[in-house]
């Protein structure tokens, strides 16, 4: 059934079935395939969204019970206005493949909301559940030290 | 003249083109300069560089699957051609010989690296002229930079002097007399000429010979670099294989054989009723599901009535080691080293058994290929290692010729070696040809993807070894295992492969250790456990065994362990004996660790590139936690600080990643694992603190995507041993240790 979902700001329209996840409607009905299938059991965090600004994985939650608006990696910032966090993934060259790193960067901005300047704990805590095969995590650690400091100055 | 074929029964295929010298494909073909894939008429200078009125384009030959080949491989273009990266395009290029890897079997030439003169190299060089016979645009082996370091100068500087000549003749000066800067040929008066405005003219004329320029004059080589990828992959706005869309195009899911075996019976009555899904396809050794969205794909996957006939290999893991332990009962398949005599050396007598299991590739974006059918013209997109090979076994598999089949390769959600394979791509152009004139994107599921992988080899090593006086005085290992590369060669050539694989001893035999009583002997197990290469291949294991066991000899002999590395590689390899140093000095080593502290060093020489490696672990409450890992290298050339950086960094975590967790184990003919909860990475919490030394003492220049990954394993091992006097034997270590997970 037809039903309406607020994404990034935008009122959208969509037909799936009730019972498919949230990240199936994102990437194969809309075409909004920034946000990752990385293993469909909420253990790798490629899928992650906020639903009113609350880091989910969105291949857990069936269409028919988002209970918010949604913002995806498309709706953090886009190349030609970067948000202060993907800005600063960019100056410490964090993606290898890449394939995580919406991800990590929704799972990161979640934390950022929640915690302006995070311990290397906090890190730690929040980012656990996202899986980076490529290793990045060192430079993943940095770029969100050095987003905190952009977000605080700004 | 031998064919190819023939050669290949005789010896194994790396080692067959030096054994035939060549001859089987004639000096002059091996030579000949295959053509430009590219339209001169849409701006083709060469097959690299392309330039028209949407810009500039630089061709990378190489599969970008996270370790930056398209930075630095347009880096080393754009340094002859004068332009900005930030200014140019960069893609993939299609399936065309004029792409072929010609380091990847020259790399295979029958001398260590370390060990070879200029000649062998030229000989390596000639040889690996092969590849464009056997379609090797294959992105592996860390051959990239080694491939493209002058190949894709020469291009730049080709292009270069063409844009020049264009510009002489159309201000009627000589073209000695322009300079060209920032994409453009300056004047003598000091006019700009955009190449865009001079391309169409330049394309028309020849290339001249050229020389390159000194690397005391590189502005952009040698510099860290914004990767051109960088932006994409920070906004969501990068295109993976997984993220393909066409107008009308179908989602799809495969489910194959988790036995490799044929369906028994085969019911999908059930799930052809599901929502949303269009057609369910029998595929006899499995079958696939076409569908409005992946995941209703996966469902009716799942609810398909499925029985399959039994593995061809032994059904469970213990049968399997039984049967790789079966080769040492066999002739040596290679012996890779032996110096002076290991029967004969005086000293005391210490011998190990080591272990290592199975392991996924794990790829974070699962296997994925789309495809589109239309009777006279196959096109595939897909995110793969090897475009040629791709292109000729999709055309076999759908009835078409090679010439029909059109390949995009796109960008790839991690590699390590499984897109080397052909598998996913064959099936997707299958699912296509029962779709006639759509597009299908066929998706694995976690689950598909690693319990259908091309793993890496299980292994096993009888290492022994003498010491006498505080010295090692011979070391005799004898490693057993499945040859990934036999059986890739039959997946990529489609003919059997035999004769010795180096790789069975790869991490043993060619380590530069002046060891005068050194002897490695390879054994080949008779198992048909699907296995494949696998981020530094047989190093991967080689490294634990030989290391780790150097480790104990170093113990026996009363030794402190990074002391004799250094005493060992100083006899053989100066720059290897750089970068124990350098650790040593960077981790501040004493040989001394407090309690609740361990520390072990690692040395693996692998793919040209010596990396030393200290780790750092401690007893934590939760477990042992990984603190610190300190890594020094040796590429010779160091073109890209930053990415080499990440090479390494990324190489060690994902060594650790399999030495902590990583095993792949067999029950009934199926895999065990299915998904991340039961084949885990290192995360944020667990993963070390990392510290980076690049040395540039070494001759030439090789690779690092893969020289990372071989020595954290035995790093991690000698580090356990050290905070806890338990030998570590067998991976992973999280069997015999409380890791913190």
């Amino acid at each position: 059934m037809a039903r309406a979902l607020t994404i990034n700001g935008k009122t959208q329209t969509v037909n799936s079935p009730d019972n498919v996840p949230l990240l199936w409607v994102l990437r194969d009905e809309l075409n909004m395939t920034g946000t990752k299938f990385g293993c469909g059991v909420a253990s790798c965090g490629a899928c992650t969204v906020h639903i009113d600004g609350e880091a989910v994985r969105s291949c857990q939650i069936a269409v028919a019970d988002v209970w918010g608006d949604i913002t995806t990696i498309e709706g953090v910032g886009t190349p030609d206005n970067l948000a202060h966090i993907q800005a600063a993934w960019i100056d410490h060259q964090v993606a290898q493949c890449g394939y995580c790193q919406s991800g990590q960067i929704m799972q990161a901005a979640s934390l950022l909301a929640q915690i302006p300047t995070p311990t290397d704990q906090d890190i730690d805590d929040a980012m656990l559940g996202n899986l980076c095969r490529c290793g990045t995590y060192p430079r993943i650690r940095a770029a969100i030290k050095d987003a905190a400091a952009r977000i605080q100055e700004a | 003249m031998a064919s190819i074929g023939k050669i290949a029964r005789r010896t194994f295929l790396f080692g067959a083109v030096a054994v035939a010298g060549g001859a089987a494909f004639g000096f002059y073909k091996l030579t000949q300069t295959p053509p430009n894939p590219l339209n001169p008429d849409d701006g083709a200078l060469n097959p690299f560089v392309v330039i028209n009125a949407d810009g500039i384009t630089l061709i990378a030959p190489r599969a970008e699957m996270g370790q930056g080949v398209h930075t630095t491989l347009p880096a080393l273009v754009a340094e002859e051609l004068d332009v900005a990266l930030a200014d140019i395009k960069v893609i993939h290029g299609p399936a065309a010989k004029a792409y072929f890897n010609q380091a990847l079997l020259g790399a295979a030439f029958p001398v260590t690296d370390y060990k070879r003169k200029p000649w062998h190299d030229d000989t390596a060089h000639f040889l690996g002229n092969a590849a464009k016979f056997l379609d090797l645009q294959v992105t592996g082996g860390s051959t990239s930079t080694r491939d493209g370091f002058v190949k894709m100068r020469e291009a730049g500087a080709a292009a270069r002097e063409m844009l020049k000549d264009a510009a002489a003749e159309q201000l009627g000066v000589k073209s000695a007399e322009l300079a060209t800067e920032n994409g453009a040929v300056i004047a003598p008066d000091g006019t700009r000429l955009p190449y865009a405005d001079l391309a169409p003219a330049a394309t028309k004329l020849k290339p001249r010979n050229v020389t390159l320029r000194d690397p005391s004059e590189w502005k952009t080589l040698g510099k860290s670099q914004p990767r051109t990828d960088m932006v994409g992959k920070s906004t969501g706005t990068a295109t993976f294989g997984i993220d393909f869309r066409a107008p009308g195009m179908k989602f799809a899911t495969v489910k194959m054989s988790p036995k490799r075996s044929s369906m028994r019976s085969f019911d999908p009555s059930d799930a052809i009723l599901m929502d949303g899904v269009e057609k369910i396809i029998d595929l006899g050794d499995g079958f696939a599901v076409v569908a409005t969205n992946t995941w209703l794909a996966f469902q009716a996957a799942d609810a398909v009535r499925v029985e399959w006939d039994d593995a061809p290999y032994p059904a469970d893991t213990d049968a399997q080691m039984a049967k790789i332990a079966e080769a040492f009962d066999t002739s040596p398949n290679s012996t890779g080293r032996n110096d002076g005599d290991v029967e004969t050396a005086s000293g005391d007598t210490i011998s190990a058994e080591y272990s290592v299991p199975f392991l996924a590739h794990a790829t974070m974006e699962p296997m994925t290929t789309a495809a589109k059918f239309t009777g006279d013209a196959l096109e595939v997109w897909s995110p793969n290692q090897g475009p040629m090979l791709i292109r000729n076994w999709c055309a076999d598999a759908v009835g078409l010729d090679p010439e029909q089949v059109t390949v995009h390769t796109m960008l790839m959600g991690g590699a390590f070696g499984r897109r080397g394979e052909v598998d996913f791509a064959v099936l997707a152009a299958r699912v296509a040809r029962e779709m006639p004139d759509t597009p299908v994107l066929v998706t694995w599921s976690r689950e598909e993807d690693m319990r259908h992988d091309f793993y890496r080899p299980a292994a096993i090593a009888r290492m022994s070894g003498k010491v006498q006086d505080g010295q090692i005085t011979a070391l005799d290992a004898q490693v057993a295992a499945p040859s990934p590369s036999h059986q890739a060669m039959a997946r990529w050539l489609g003919r059997e492969m035999g004769g010795p694989d180096a790789e069975l001893t790869a991490g043993v035999a060619d380590q530069p250790y002046g060891i005068p009583n050194y002897r490695t002997r390879g054994y080949l197990a008779d198992l048909d456990v699907p296995v494949g290469f696998w981020r530094s291949v047989g190093a991967s294991y080689g490294g634990f065994f030989f290391d780790g066991f150097i480790d104990e000899l170093a113990h026996a002999a009363g030794r402190d362990p990074l002391e004799v590395r250094l005493e060992l590689a100083r006899r053989e390899h100066a720059p290897s004996a750089s970068v124990i140093e350098k650790v040593r000095d960077m981790s501040g080593w004493t040989g001394q660790t407090p309690a609740g502290i361990g520390r072990g060093i690692g040395f693996t020489y692998s793919f040209g590139t010596p990396v030393a490696q200290v780790i750092e672990v401690r007893d934590t409450d939760a477990g042992i936690k990984i603190d610190k890992a300190w890594i020094a290298c040796d590429p010779g050339t160091a073109l890209d600080p930053s990415i080499i950086h990440a090479q390494m960094m990324g190489g060690c975590i994902f060594g650790l990643s399999a030495a902590t967790n990583g095993q792949i184990t067999f029950t009934d003919g199926e895999v065990d694992q299915w998904n991340f909860p039961d084949y885990d990475g290192l995360r944020m919490h667990n993963a070390p603190e990392i510290e980076v030394a690049i040395l540039e003492n070494a001759d030439g220049i090789s690779g690092v995507g893969e020289p990372g990954t071989p020595p954290a394993a035995p790093a991690l091992a000698n580090a356990l041993f050290d905070l806890t006097g338990q030998r570590a034997r067998r991976l992973p270590l999280g069997l015999d240790y409380s890791l913190l997970i």
